[in-house]
């Protein structure tokens, strides 16, 4: 019954922390590249003015609000994914949690500063905080900006430390078999971890209450992003039904992005023995009831506005069902609803190489509705004279396309310093089971837990 | 001698050999089991079990309320500036606030908690072997009684293959 101890898992999980290819750096200087350029389009849109960008009035939220929003639905799919899974225990999850969990974090991060490249003058930023100013004047706990403050705070510290506290006992791993400076830099991350049992039960104990706490954060967390709309007299922005709706929206993405994630970590890190196709058959399926779900939310809302005929949001109706958005519109009805139903309710179809098409195609949905939702809106309002249009201009653009390259980035390098996939977790996986009590006081208590919980 | 030790690859040799060190005499708290990754089904494993983390966390959230409700209510009333009609201590729009502190409290307590039982950071031990993190167990014991040394050595050893070290 002895395990089998210097076992490979640890050897192919740790080697692309000691081995870096020349693709990598080829593919890191190509992505800081695009990163770079964005750089110097924020540079360019704050020396010059928030003016070079596309937003003006009645439409004043453009890219970058679309991009906050997308991006922080984005963020929805580790750490929730990862708590749920790992509350209800389920075994799959072991490969997939800690690619789900750095999704989150770095989602989060490069959707937070969509609103401060969006402020025009970002040095302003720090009005949002609550500090007590020479003046007295705090932030206005009654503004749906400063509880995005709140919640996306919350929530990206929450994820932050669900992410780090498990990369612990990984880092002693690699402490004790790297040489040279990187076995004082792992040295210093692990933190003197040993493994007692003491150490163990604390870290799994303290995983448990933040996997309770965190998921109803993740939900607030989107719910609160909601109410920047919702609480606008908006036409179809002032609904009940968004929290939920973005809630569901944003998880459907996050789901999206992890299957791609996964895909592409698979093949370039040749973890073809971790994540295995079950993981994505799950995940697909996972996707699979979320397009119902979205396709659900949007059928509701649409019904209603359409029912309730109100002049002002029917405007809005028409231009995205066939006006001057209707391409958008139904461009995103195939992605986010007709390809993931076509590829992923056959079972033929849902392979590895089937999720990651219905995946792209669900991100590329999903932006599009957060654009559908914001821009539609804010060019038609109440009063035909205040009817207006939006397009983006190249900063907007270049920003944009630099934080898909930012997060790719961020992405590599994290996997090029970190076992992307939790080892000890795995190892658990694969641990022998001691064998059962076959004692009659063991039945009875069986029987006993069956009557309580019938 | 600082420590006396032994390393396994089976978890039922581990409870073998805790079970023959308590024979020996040793409490609970002078045997140091390490590994790789928890053995929750085994009974060597749930010795340091009990915890306050629970209850530390309540405690951590119930902070964050309070200081959440502080904060609203007392910036709203100290610059009154009525907003879209609503009261100047707005109940509704201040629980999303007290809510997300809440749970910023009730996480940071646990994470705080966790470091300062769990011992970390600090320095590794003389009792630790690398070939810990490659997956063999560590059940050991620091500064053994000399007249029990050979007591608990044999016990090592019943317990199953193993390989038995000593720090001097």
């Amino acid at each position: 019954m002895s395990r089998t101890v210097n076992n490979p898992l640890a050897d192919d999980l740790v080697r692309p922390l000691f081995r870096t290819s020349v693709w990598f750096y080829g593919a890191a200087l190509a992505l800081a590249t695009v990163v770079l350029c964005g750089a110097a389009a924020w540079a360019y849109q704050i020396w010059y003015g928030i003016g070079v960008a596309g937003i003006n009035w009645p439409v004043y939220w453009g890219f970058y609000l679309t991009n906050f929003v997308f991006w922080i639905g984005i963020s929805h799919a580790g750490t929730l994914i990862s708590a749920i899974l790992r509350l209800v225990n389920a075994r799959w999850r072991r490969p997939v949690t800690r690619c789900a969990e750095v999704i989150t974090v770095f989602a989060l991060m490069i959707g937070a500063m969509f609103p401060i490249i969006h402020l025009g003058k970002p040095w302003l930023f720090f009005w949002l905080a609550p500090y007590p100013s020479s003046r007295e004047i705090w932030p206005n706990f009654r503004s749906p900006l400063v509880w995005d403050f709140f919640a996306i705070n919350t929530y990206l510290t929450g994820s932050l430390l669900f992410l780090l506290l498990p990369m612990i006992p990984d880092f002693a791993l690699v402490r004790d078999r790297a040489t040279g400076w990187r076995k004082h830099f792992y040295g210093a991350l692990a933190l003197g971890w040993q493994g007692t049992t003491k150490q163990w039960h604390r870290l799994e104990a303290g995983m448990q209450i933040m996997a309770i706490a965190i998921i109803p954060v993740a939900v607030s967390v989107h719910t609160i992003v909601s109410f920047d709309f919702s609480m606008a007299h908006v036409p179809m922005w002032h609904s009940t039904i968004f929290g939920p709706y973005f809630v569901a929206g944003a998880i459907f993405s996050g789901i999206a992005a992890l299957i791609i994630a996964m895909a592409v970590l698979r093949r370039m890190l040749k973890l073809e023995a971790y994540l295995h196709p079950v993981h994505f058959d799950n995940l697909a399926k996972l996707l699979l009831l979320m397009s119902l779900l979205w396709g659900y939310f949007v059928f509701s809302e649409r019904l209603t506005v359409w029912y309730g005929n109100s002049p002002s949001e029917m405007a809005v109706f028409w231009a995205t069902q066939r006006g001057q958005y209707a391409p958008l519109y139904w461009t995103m009805v195939v992605c986010n609803f007709v390809l993931p139903l076509v590829i992923l309710s056959f079972r033929a179809l849902r392979t590895i190489g089937g999720a990651v098409v219905a995946s792209l195609g669900v991100l590329l949905g999903m932006w599009l509705e957060r654009f559908l939702i914001i821009i539609p809106g804010l060019a038609h309002k109440e009063l035909s004279y205040s009817w207006g249009s939006y397009s983006p201009r190249p900063p907007e653009l270049a920003i944009m396309a630099a934080t898909f390259a930012a997060m790719a980035l961020l992405y590599m390098l994290f996997s090029k310093f970190v076992p992307i996939i939790s080892i000890w977790e795995m190892k658990v996986g694969n641990q022998p089971h001691p064998p059962a009590p076959d004692t009659t006081e063991h039945e009875d208590e069986m029987a006993e837990l069956w009557r309580a919980r019938p | 001698m600082t420590a006396l030790y032994a390393l396994y690859d089976d978890p039922h040799a581990v409870q073998r050999a805790v079970d023959g060190l308590r024979a020996a005499g040793l409490a609970d708290a002078d045997i140091v089991v390490m590994s790789s990754e928890p053995f929750e089904e085994y009974e060597f494993s749930h010795r340091d079990s009990a915890n306050w983390l629970r209850w530390i966390a309540g405690f951590g959230g119930v902070t964050g309320l309070g200081v959440a409700y502080w904060l609203t209510s007392y910036t709203q009333q100290a610059w009154p500036l009525v907003t879209s009609g609503m009261p100047i201590v707005s109940p509704w729009p201040n629980l999303i606030v007290i809510f997300e502190m809440t749970m910023l409290g009730a996480i940071l307590a646990t994470v705080v908690t966790l470091l300062i039982t769990a011992k970390l950071p600090s320095r590794l031990p003389r009792l630790y072997d690398p070939e810990v993190t490659n997956g063999y167990i560590l059940v050991g014991v620091q500064q053994p009684a000399a007249d029990l040394t050979p007591t608990l050595t044999a016990a090592l050893e019943r317990a199953g293959e193993g390989r038995i070290r000593t720090i001097d």
